[in-house]
């Protein structure tokens, strides 16, 4: 066979090289060091050539762009029909704070919004709840109400730019406020386009926000799957993250394999429903990482598309080709942040975002420089999305698809995450599933073992991290402040206490407790959460509801 | 032998990054110390209790949401009220600068922030077990 013999040929070429011109090289030049990894520690060889690319077809790795397996990217014509969205993930204070930071962002070229919520609210409390003490508005946006809600897009119009809300557990709430928001400015809901995050997986495994158990919280997941379906076609109900996992610590084949394997989850969840897969498949999308070392994430997202191609036509029969599109939002490394010497992390984060793009991801959020020691300033965000827009139109790579395709080096690490990420999948089955691989802690485990292993290697110096442990500098990093003031909080504290003064008692109450029932039976519950949302109920008095029906999850302690 | 130095590992409020806390939890204990982990979304009510039930030296706080100003010195303030205020407090997360003489002066003992080598965070317990 013709590939046979040119790879034999390849193979002898190589062992030439290493026996002669390498080996004279090491003789008088060794290497740096006896062994090279990414930042994953997965380890890295000297050279690639095409015999690590045995075994498979360029068509079956690669296929062509906007062609099943989409290794090269979803669309034929990627960034040169359309950049990447460039969706910065905001939120601080009070609805009326984030707004101001929404149209600063807006007027300086961001093409998509991102909501992030306050921690009492990403658990279902309202501002004035005991549990929220001390966390208003710190490292998000509190919305307790659709009143809140109404503030926070308060000269935007929703009908013309897409809005991603980091929310989980209480997803469907908070959708209902956006969708009852949608209404009173005049919007249809068929014009709205945006993400719920609404992946409750991750939040037992990584991220950890969350309030009910896994099944209930499974159900309401898909009872906006089956809504947004019906009801809202072009929003997509859930973005399926691993950012997170790997936030907590994992690996960049752990972060690919939890996420594709939670995803998996949904799907069978959904079927299980009743749905076709081919009417809501279309509407999963996912979110990834992007760290520091460009090729191995350049690899996963490459990978990701592949594995979800393969497996929703193989194993899920879907039919739709929308179905098998593996469509992603990229947040560079929060992680990599270094608190030391700060305005280091402006490159770490161009080379993470320019991973994201060399990798085809759909939009991108880009971190700021001060993000190590609180919510970023204003000046801080408008560098980052500088960042994109230098990307975007100084660096030349958006100039064609898949610029790195053919790598040899990217091919095999994209390859060799993919077969880990299957190691992983058979894993998780041999432990009965996600659920009870989450119940067992296993994801956990994976992630804490993971994230200690690289703790170490810094301490040990085997990795270096600038700054941090090497070219150290004694000085005060400059950091402008950024403050919540208690003026936003006393706003906020006034506007739900108005609320709840102004509305109509004996209507808040029906709602709330034809709610109840719709928790206690099986009806979808998005109809009822949207009405007790228009009857002014809170997110903190749903989440009651919810709470009292469904319980609360206690995750196993380990570390 | 000498009695093991015991430390409490504690996330309070609502935050749920809890990366750093288990790294921490884990260097302690594999410096030899007895560590209890206390998992997520305590108050500072359940840490000053648990901190007491546990006769442990000292307590390694880890809040990252923003909410440190309102829940460290808290813990604090319970422990010296339930007259355990020779158990030492540190925290760390994600603290702008300014807030670390504040909160050395509310009685936390030490302020960790990113980047901070596990060996000066042990090397930290170690020593407040010791009363110094």
């Amino acid at each position: 066979m013709a590939d046979a013999d040119r790879l034999a040929t390849v193979r002898r070429r190589v062992a030439d090289w290493e026996a002669t011109t390498l080996a004279e090289a090491l003789r008088d030049h060794p290497e740096r060091r006896s062994a090279f990894v990414t930042t994953s520690s997965r380890p890295v060889k000297r050279l690639y050539t095409p015999a690590d690319l045995a075994g498979k077809s360029p068509a079956e790795r690669l296929g062509r762009p906007g062609e099943p397996p989409f290794t090269r990217g979803i669309h034929p014509t990627m960034y040169r029909g359309r950049l990447w969205t460039m969706r910065m993930f905001a939120g601080y204070g009070s609805a009326e704070d984030t707004n101001r930071r929404f149209k600063y962002l807006i007027a300086h070229g961001e093409t998509g919004l991102s909501v992030a919520f306050d921690m009492p609210t990403l658990y279902g409390y309202d501002t004035d709840d005991a549990e929220a003490k001390g966390e208003f508005g710190t490292c998000g946006v509190a919305v307790s109400s659709l009143e809140d809600m109404r503030v926070l897009f308060r000269g935007i119009d929703v009908g013309a730019i897409s809005t991603s809300m980091t929310i989980n557990s209480p997803a469907a709430p908070i959708w209902a406020m956006y969708l009852a928001m949608a209404d009173d400015a005049g919007v249809p809901w068929s014009k709205l386009r945006g993400t719920i995050q609404n992946d409750i997986l991750k939040e037992y495994q990584a991220q950890k926000e969350w309030i009910f158990p896994p099944e209930p919280s499974m159900r309401l997941v898909v009872d906006t799957f089956e809504f947004g379906a019906r009801r809202v076609p072009q929003w997509n109900t859930i973005s399926i993250s691993g950012y997170h996992i790997r936030e907590a610590g994992a690996t960049a084949a752990q972060e690919l394999a939890f996420t594709l394997a939670n995803g998996m989850e949904y799907v069978r969840w959904g079927i299980e429903r009743g749905l076709k897969v081919d009417e809501f498949a279309p509407r999963l999308s996912f979110f990834f990482n992007a760290h520091n070392d460009l090729f191995e994430e350049v690899a996963k997202y490459r990978a990701a598309r592949r594995i979800w191609a393969r497996e929703m036509r193989d194993t899920f029969g879907a039919k739709n080709p929308r179905s098998w599109l593996l469509r992603f939002h990229t947040q560079t490394a929060g992680v990599s942040l270094t608190a030391q010497q700060p305005e280091m992390n402006i490159v770490r984060t161009t080379i993470q975002g320019l991973a994201a793009v060399l990798g085809g991801t759909q939009s991108l959020h880009t971190n700021s420089y001060d993000e190590a020691y609180q919510v970023p300033h204003e000046k801080a965000v408008r560098i980052a999305l500088r960042t994109q827009q230098i990307l975007a139109h100084e660096s030349g790579v958006a100039n064609t698809v898949d610029p790195l395709g053919g790598s040899y080096f990217l091919e095999a690490l994209t390859d060799e995450l993919e077969s880990e990420a299957y190691g992983y999948f058979d894993r998780i089955q041999e432990l009965g599933g996600v659920l009870p691989a989450i119940r067992k802690g296993f994801f956990q485990q994976e992630i804490a073992n993971s994230a200690y292993r690289y703790q170490r290697e810094v301490e040990d110096r085997e990795r270096t991290i600038v700054g941090v442990n090497e070219f150290v500098v004694d000085e005060q990093p400059e950091v402008e402040p950024l403050r919540v003031t208690t003026a936003s909080l006393r706003g906020q504290l006034e506007r739900l206490r108005r609320i709840r003064k102004s509305r109509d008692p004996k209507k808040h109450a029906r709602t709330l407790d034809r709610l109840r029932k719709a928790c206690e039976g099986d009806e979808n519950t998005m109809p009822f959460i949207l009405d007790a949302v228009r009857a002014k109920a809170t997110l903190g008095e749903i989440c009651d509801v919810m709470r009292e029906v469904f319980g609360v999850w206690e995750e196993p302690l380990l570390y | 032998m000498a009695k093991k130095i015991r430390v409490l590992i504690a996330k309070p409020g609502l935050d749920g990054h809890d990366r750093g806390a288990k790294v921490i939890a884990r260097a302690l204990r594999d410096a030899g110390m007895e560590v209890i982990y206390t998992g997520l979304r305590q108050t500072p009510e359940d840490i000053a209790e648990a901190a007491i039930q546990e006769d442990v030296d000292a307590i390694g706080l880890s809040c990252l949401s923003g909410a440190h100003m309102t829940l460290f010195p808290e813990v604090v303030r319970i422990l010296r009220k339930r007259r355990a205020k020779d158990i030492v407090v540190a925290g760390g997360g994600i603290i702008p600068e300014e807030d670390v003489p504040k909160l050395r002066k509310a009685g936390v003992k030490a302020v960790f922030g990113p980047g901070t080598p596990l060996t000066e965070i042990v090397g930290f317990f170690k020593k407040a077990a010791k009363g110094a």
